[in-house]
């Protein structure tokens, strides 16, 4: 077909004419489908607890074998954590911790005998500089802005970098399925609560599932005011006049974690 | 070539066995073993949180957000349309008014050979094995 330059840029202009219509249609073929009613609202629940960085204050005062035990199943229970005989199998959030254990570097040769047999809690510090989150390869383990480090387990790929990068052993891996491992009946589970699957690393949460409705953290709840959980950037808060008050001191500090952990000796 | 009508006869049953499933799909439209089954409450509620059409579409993206939103923003209420709010959970939310999930989820999921693995983790509370 023989075309003449003047046929040619009529059907150019006309096509660059047709072409600046898009947008135009665009508009029209929109309007009155699902393009302009309101997009969803997402909001966080009115009476979540908020706080610029959280942190828990310990009084190894007012513990005993018996409350520290306490917290641990309190704690497995909300969060469907299986008991696991199998030392290297094991899963745990918070437990307790022979002190030469749990400050490694500040046992004395001569330690008090309350110090020396007191079973001492320990969990995740959250800390302010979470080596964890630095290391995790698909930003699993991340920062929250309020300071709680927390873990997103449809992320996890199970690597254990961070295992391998917590200074303080606070987290555990799944080696297998832990329903087979959690009670035969499912009453005792918290329905509430996702169990975890085979092959995820976890930790402690700081019950950021509670925070988010307005509870403190269940071993807060269960420690016979041994425990107070606050807002550590708050001068007014309760963990900090905890603090100006009492001598306080924190797991291998030297390392330049920033825990959110106190404890009160 | 004296074989010419088993050869036919032969390709004729070999595109009717071949064809079936498209035969099969094109006259039992209906088929309802597929489809899920509304639960009493469900029912009763009569709204989800968006529209039947969108949710059977889209229920996976919807979901997806859902999970982000939660557990990377802590952001936990849904608001849509209607101005109801809906604490964003798939076992709590969801399955508290679908309360069967082998009549709602599992049937068009098993149909489809689809096999999301949400419950890996997530408790489905009538479940008890």
């Amino acid at each position: 077909m023989k075309n003449s330059r003047r046929s040619f840029l009529k059907i150019a202009g006309i096509s660059a004419i047709g072409f600046s219509m898009t947008p135009v249609v665009n508009v029209f073929a929109s309007s009155g489908q699902e393009g302009n009613k309101p997009e969803p609202s997402y909001s966080v629940n009115k009476k979540a607890l908020k706080a610029k960085r959280w942190g828990l204050v310990i009084d190894t005062r007012k513990l005993s074998e018996e409350i520290v035990e306490e917290l641990g199943k309190t704690c497995s229970k909300i969060h469907n954590i299986p008991e696991i005989k199998n030392k290297d199998h094991e899963i745990k959030w918070i437990w307790g911790e022979e002190f030469k254990h749990a400050f490694p570097g500040k046992e004395n040769e001569f330690l008090d005998e309350r110090m020396k047999h007191l079973s001492m809690p320990v969990l995740c510090n959250h800390c302010k500089d979470a080596p964890c989150v630095r290391v995790c390869p698909t930003k699993a383990t991340f920062k929250r802005p309020d300071g709680i480090v927390l873990m997103d387990f449809h992320r996890c790929i199970g690597c254990r970098f961070c295992m391998a990068a917590c200074p303080y052993g606070s987290r555990s891996f799944n080696f297998i399925d832990p329903r087979t491992v959690l009670p035969k009946d499912r009453k005792e589970w918290n329905l509430e609560f996702p169990t975890r699957m085979k092959g995820v690393v976890e930790k402690c949460n700081f019950c950021a599932e509670r925070l988010a409705v307005g509870k403190t953290p269940a071993c807060v709840e269960a420690s016979h005011g041994a425990l107070a959980f606050g807002d550590l950037e708050d001068p007014k808060s309760e963990v900090r006049k905890l603090l100006k008050s009492n001598y306080t001191i924190r797991r291998k500090p030297s390392l330049g974690t920033g825990p959110s952990v106190y404890y009160i000796v | 070539m004296n074989d010419k009508l088993k050869v036919i006869a032969g390709l004729i049953v070999f595109f009717a066995i071949f064809s079936y499933p498209f035969w099969n799909n094109i006259f039992n439209k209906e088929n309802p073993e597929h489809k899920p089954v509304l639960s009493a409450e469900a029912e009763k509620a009569k709204e989800c949180v968006r529209s039947k059409d969108y949710m059977t579409k889209e229920h996976m993206q919807l979901l997806d957000i859902w999970r982000d939103k939660v557990v990377r923003s802590g952001e936990r209420v849904y608001k849509y349309g209607n101005g109801k709010e809906y604490n964003m959970s798939l076992s709590n939310t969801c399955l508290g008014c679908h309360t069967s999930k082998a009549e709602f989820c599992d049937r068009c999921h098993d149909y489809a050979s689809v096999k999301p693995y949400c419950w890996d983790c997530h408790i489905d509370p009538k479940e008890n094995k």
